[in-house]
């Protein structure tokens, strides 16, 4: 015979957290694979020119940046475009030597292959862009990618 | 008082998810999303003899330059950034009757056989006070029609749609075809 609950208060049931660490590991992993460390924290403002032709960039471990844009911090650095290599404003002597130490932190065998990777604000003139571009030209940094976003 | 086995007490695990939470907050914060991508070029090695000016064709150069008021100028005549795709288009498309078009070289390709490479050079010229924005935009226009033509190789001779090619020798083949050729003027001293 089936049997009839007694009547009274009938609880909810706890939903089980038990699970909850599983879940939120799994979405831990999910971002740890999909994302990238940021290395370098920006100095310059950064909005980058859109175009639609992209390739994406091969090896992560092969690139090395540089940022060129107004200051973020314009009541100190005024609003004049300036280089970041690393984490600190340059001049362009620097582009040079900052070449030279991206090539010694790879093997040897990777170094032909180092893309360098201009991430330019869209409101820079081309005037400093080419002076750093001949400076990679003269240090022998011929393979580079001019930094996009997707889209019109 | 004999006492049966000790228990070893349970690890209270409710707060595993406060600390899981923890380190994703810590990830979220530290890393980026943004994967890389952008337009890539191969900057020409420095010229050893600035004096030496290498002739080349006037049939076989399409000149786009492009002023400080980021106006576009192609071949002499103002032109539109719209206009830039098709005119490029059709001046890198191999045209071997053609007497204004640029010149035509058969070469013999892998997997692809005898095909007629266009000579032709996109020479690009900036201003110092162009900016980044309208030199990307401009590379992008001149990007889209070196891959549309490309893109036109591979549907012919592959059956398949450039980006979709896995194959190496076939992507190479396709690079041989329709090599971009843009070139980069010297910076000049504005007098």
């Amino acid at each position: 015979m089936a049997k009839f609950r007694k009547g009274g208060s009938k609880e909810v049931p706890a939903i089980s957290t038990g699970s909850m660490p599983d879940i939120i590991f799994m979405l831990i992993f999910f971002f740890m694979v999909t994302t990238s460390m940021r290395e370098t924290t920006l100095k310059v403002k950064m909005k980058l020119p859109a175009a639609t032709e992209v390739q994406k960039l091969e090896k992560k471990s092969l690139v090395s940046f540089i940022y060129i844009g107004p200051p973020t911090n314009a009541k100190l650095y005024g609003t004049e475009a300036r280089i970041q290599l690393n984490d600190q404003y340059a001049r362009i002597e620097d582009v040079i030597p900052f070449i030279e130490q991206e090539r010694l932190d790879r093997a040897e065998a990777d170094r032909p292959l180092l893309t360098t990777s201009l991430k330019i604000d869209e409101s820079v003139r081309m005037g400093l862009v080419t002076d750093v571009k001949q400076e990679l030209r003269k240090c022998g940094a011929f393979r580079i990618n001019y930094s996009v976003r997707k889209g019109e | 008082m004999a006492r049966k086995k000790k228990k070893v007490p349970e690890i209270n695990a409710s707060s595993m998810a406060d600390i899981s939470f923890l380190l994703l907050i810590f990830f979220l914060v530290t890393t980026t999303m943004d994967t890389d991508s952008g337009i890539t070029r191969r900057l020409p090695p420095p010229v050893e003899n600035p004096d030496m000016d290498v002739k080349v064709k006037e049939r076989n150069i399409l000149n786009v330059m492009i002023n400080k008021y980021d106006k576009l100028m192609v071949n002499g005549k103002p032109c539109d950034i719209s206009e830039l795709k098709d005119k490029t288009r059709d001046f890198i498309t191999p045209k071997p009757n053609d007497e204004k078009a640029p010149e035509v070289e058969v070469k013999e390709i892998e997997l692809i056989g005898n095909f007629m490479t266009n000579k032709g050079v996109v020479s690009l010229k900036n201003d110092r006070g162009t900016s980044y924005q309208m030199y990307i935009a401009v590379q992008n226009e001149l990007a889209k029609a070196f891959n549309e033509l490309k893109e036109e190789v591979s549907m012919t001779y592959f059956k398949q749609h450039f980006s979709d090619l896995t194959d190496k020798d076939k992507v190479d083949a396709v690079n041989k075809a329709v090599p971009v050729r843009i070139s980069e003027a010297e910076p000049e001293e504005i007098k």
